[in-house]
């Protein structure tokens, strides 16, 4: 069982999210949301449960239908949980005539698991995506934040394999990145 | 090689840093704009003939022209860096090697329309890319180009990066403005168009990364000097970003006006098609835009060599022709399906639509039904009929042109392609297991 943590953000996380508010006119936090979201599923759990929506519609002094509806409509944000490390190929029309689609059948063969499905140990999380806009290096796949390029079996093998061996916890927004590039000092 | 005027240093030590950026020439541009009326640097957008880099193609600084001026009423520019056209990839190419070159656009951009505030919007999917713009952006403000009373002018910006989370429909530009202000990437219906009523209903511009990157060179040489270079009302030089089964797939900057032939076969750019094999077809302006077969991308109908330009690639209309579009340039050898290919696209499009309109979500999700209908051996010669009437009621019945943007690739291989999908249709099942992509790429290492 994953240890159930309480559904706040931490003093940084906080500081941080109201920083981003700032970044929009006043009155406008509700622009924040996007943002805040990404920061929510990286600090609270990897996905975003009802009660993380209900407390970011909190913070942005919002009505929480007003999160469902947004983080329902973008592909980012994951409403179920996933693996640590979610591993995101693009599907679409130049990484297919690449190989994109022998390419998802292989990593289903090696992890043992369908494409939406998490491998039994919590570690990957299987997904297709649309064009990442990295066709001219095809085919790809996207894990965390992190470009894999001009994919074979065997580099795509290896790099899951690193990930396994590492065993974090891999997101799009990582903590170090936001903390220290959001501040913007004017 | 023709002339490069956005990514011709990108080699050059440190072209991602400040300073870097500057011991190159960068940031010259902005102190000769910020000495000129705002007027005058609209004026030389003007001249230089530049048109939108984001899809559509429209000049640039008639766009401005248009934004209202409501006395005590913020205007905002907005860059488009949501860049999810399939088969485009060179704005992130750019971001990432060379920021500051969007930042000095935006900042003379904003200068010109009198905006006080502006935002980059950036796909969610590029984290890597938000934090090297935000890097960026701190350095422009620890020198003084942004923030208060920039330069010493008296003119004051804040640039934020605002980031999606993933959607295409957030790249056209009301859906961009409805997610920047925090809701689903819903389009709007238009007039109010954002000139007018945009991003918190005050004026607002939206340009591609591109574009304002563009902006630069134009103020370094003046409009005058761009619109001498490419041909015709194709000024200038593009970013075209290419991909498929060529031998070099990479994002090139080319004048305006280069022949097709050259870009596709020329070592300076495609390198010709991989393997050895023959082209098939092209797709020459990002997913959206009606493929060709080889016959009639080199060549106009009326024989004419065919160009890389708005107009050249245009010619013939769509009939004939196709469009330069987003600079997405897909190449595809003669052992590619074409009928797979567009099933990939249409559901791509049915994916992605935002389904406000009718057409738009109930056709996209039947055409993909239909075609795939065609890869299980089970299509008839109705469906061609059908896949076909079902386009043309989807063509300018929507809100948004993404419903178009669906019903084009369907238009385009059925009638430049029909006997493929009559070969579907006769071999049937028999058909189906064919891998008509991988003969090429089996993905074993080289
Ligand atoms: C469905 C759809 C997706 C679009 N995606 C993008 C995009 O990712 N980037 C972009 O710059 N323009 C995109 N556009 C075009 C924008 O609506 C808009 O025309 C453009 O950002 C204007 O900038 P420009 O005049 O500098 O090209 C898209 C349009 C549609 C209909
Ligand atoms: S055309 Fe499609 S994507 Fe555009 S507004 Fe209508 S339903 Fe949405
Ligand atoms: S199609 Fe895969 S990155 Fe563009």
């Amino acid at each position: 069982m994953a240890e159930i943590k309480p559904i706040k953000f931490s003093d940084e996380a906080l500081a941080l999210s109201h920083k981003i508010m700032k970044r929009y006119p006043e009155g406008k936090q509700k622009s924040a949301i996007l943002p805040v979201l990404h920061l929510a599923q990286a600090e609270l759990g990897g996905w975003l449960s009802a009660p993380v929506m209900d407390y970011v519609a909190s913070l942005l002094s919002i009505q929480p239908v007003e999160v469902y509806e947004v983080a329902s409509f973008y592909s980012m944000y994951n409403l179920k949980p996933v693996g640590k490390c979610v591993i995101e190929v693009c599907r679409t029309g130049p990484c297919w005539l690449m190989g994109a689609e022998d390419l998802v059948k292989f990593i289903e063969k090696k992890l043992n698991i369908k494409e939406g499905q998490t491998t039994a140990d919590g570690m990957f999380t299987l997904k297709t995506v649309e064009c990442l806009a990295s066709c001219g290096t095809a085919p790809m796949m996207q894990i965390g934040e992190t470009y894999h390029e001009n994919l074979t079996f065997e580099k795509c093998s290896d790099i899951l394999d690193s990930y396994k061996a590492k065993g974090e916890n891999v997101s799009h927004w990582r903590k170090e990145r936001i903390t220290n590039h959001s501040d913007i000092k004017q | 090689m023709g002339r490069q005027l956005l990514i011709n240093d990108l080699d050059k030590e440190g072209i991602a840093t400040l300073a870097g950026y500057k011991a190159n020439g960068g940031y010259a541009a902005l102190e000769k704009a910020l000495k000129m009326k705002p007027e005058e640097v609209v004026s030389e957008v003007q001249k230089s003939g530049l048109r939108g880099r984001g899809g559509a193609g429209f000049p640039t600084g008639l766009k401005w022209s248009f934004i209202a001026k409501p006395p005590g009423v913020p205007r905002y520019l907005v860059c488009n860096a949501d860049e999810s056209e399939p088969g485009t990839f060179k704005d992130r190419y750019l971001m990432q090697r060379k920021p500051h070159i969007l930042i000095e656009g935006m900042i003379i951009s904003s200068f010109a329309l009198g905006a006080n505030t502006s935002y980059i919007y950036i796909r969610g999917e590029m984290m890597y890319q938000f934090h090297i713009l935000e890097k960026a952006i701190q350095e422009a403000y620890d020198a003084g180009y942004l923030g208060k009373n920039i330069l010493g002018t008296g003119y004051d910006l804040n640039l934020y990066v605002h980031c999606g989370a993933g959607a295409y429909i957030c790249g056209e530009e009301t859906g961009l403005i409805e997610s920047l202000e925090g809701k689903r990437g819903n389009p709007r219906i238009k007039p109010p168009f954002p000139a007018v009523k945009g991003v918190w209903q005050c004026p607002t511009v939206v340009n591609n990364v591109e574009t304002l990157a563009a902006v630069v060179p134009i103020i370094d040489m003046t409009g005058d000097e761009y619109a001498k270079i490419g041909v015709g009302k194709s000024t200038g030089t593009k970013l075209i970003s290419a991909s498929g089964h060529i031998n070099k797939p990479g994002v090139y900057e080319i004048e305006l006006g280069v022949p097709v032939e050259e870009f596709i076969y020329s070592d300076a750019y495609c390198g010709g098609i991989k393997n050895g094999k023959k082209m098939k077809a092209v797709v020459a302006g990002g997913s959206s835009v009606p493929i060709l077969p080889t016959e009639l991308i080199l060549k106009t109908a009326k024989g004419e060599p065919r160009l890389m330009s708005y107009e050249s690639l245009n010619h013939g209309g769509f009939i004939t022709g196709t469009m330069l579009g987003s600079g997405g340039f897909i190449v595809m050898d003669e052992d590619t399906s074409v009928v797979k290919n567009l099933w990939n696209f249409t559901r791509f499009y049915h994916h992605e639509s935002c389904g406000q309109c009718s057409p738009c979500r109930e056709g996209t999700g039947w055409m993909e039904k239909i075609l795939h209908k065609f890869l299980d051996g089970h299509a008839t010669v109705k469906d061609i009929d059908l896949l076909w009437d079902i386009q043309s009621k989807i063509d300018s019945r929507t809100i948004c042109p993404l419903g178009e943007a669906a019903a084009w690739p369907v238009a385009s291989t059925i009638r430049h392609f029909r006997s493929e999908f009559e070969e579907y249709i006769n071999k049937g099942e028999s058909f189906k297991d064919v891998k008509h992509y991988f003969r090429v790429n089996n993905l074993q290492p080289a």
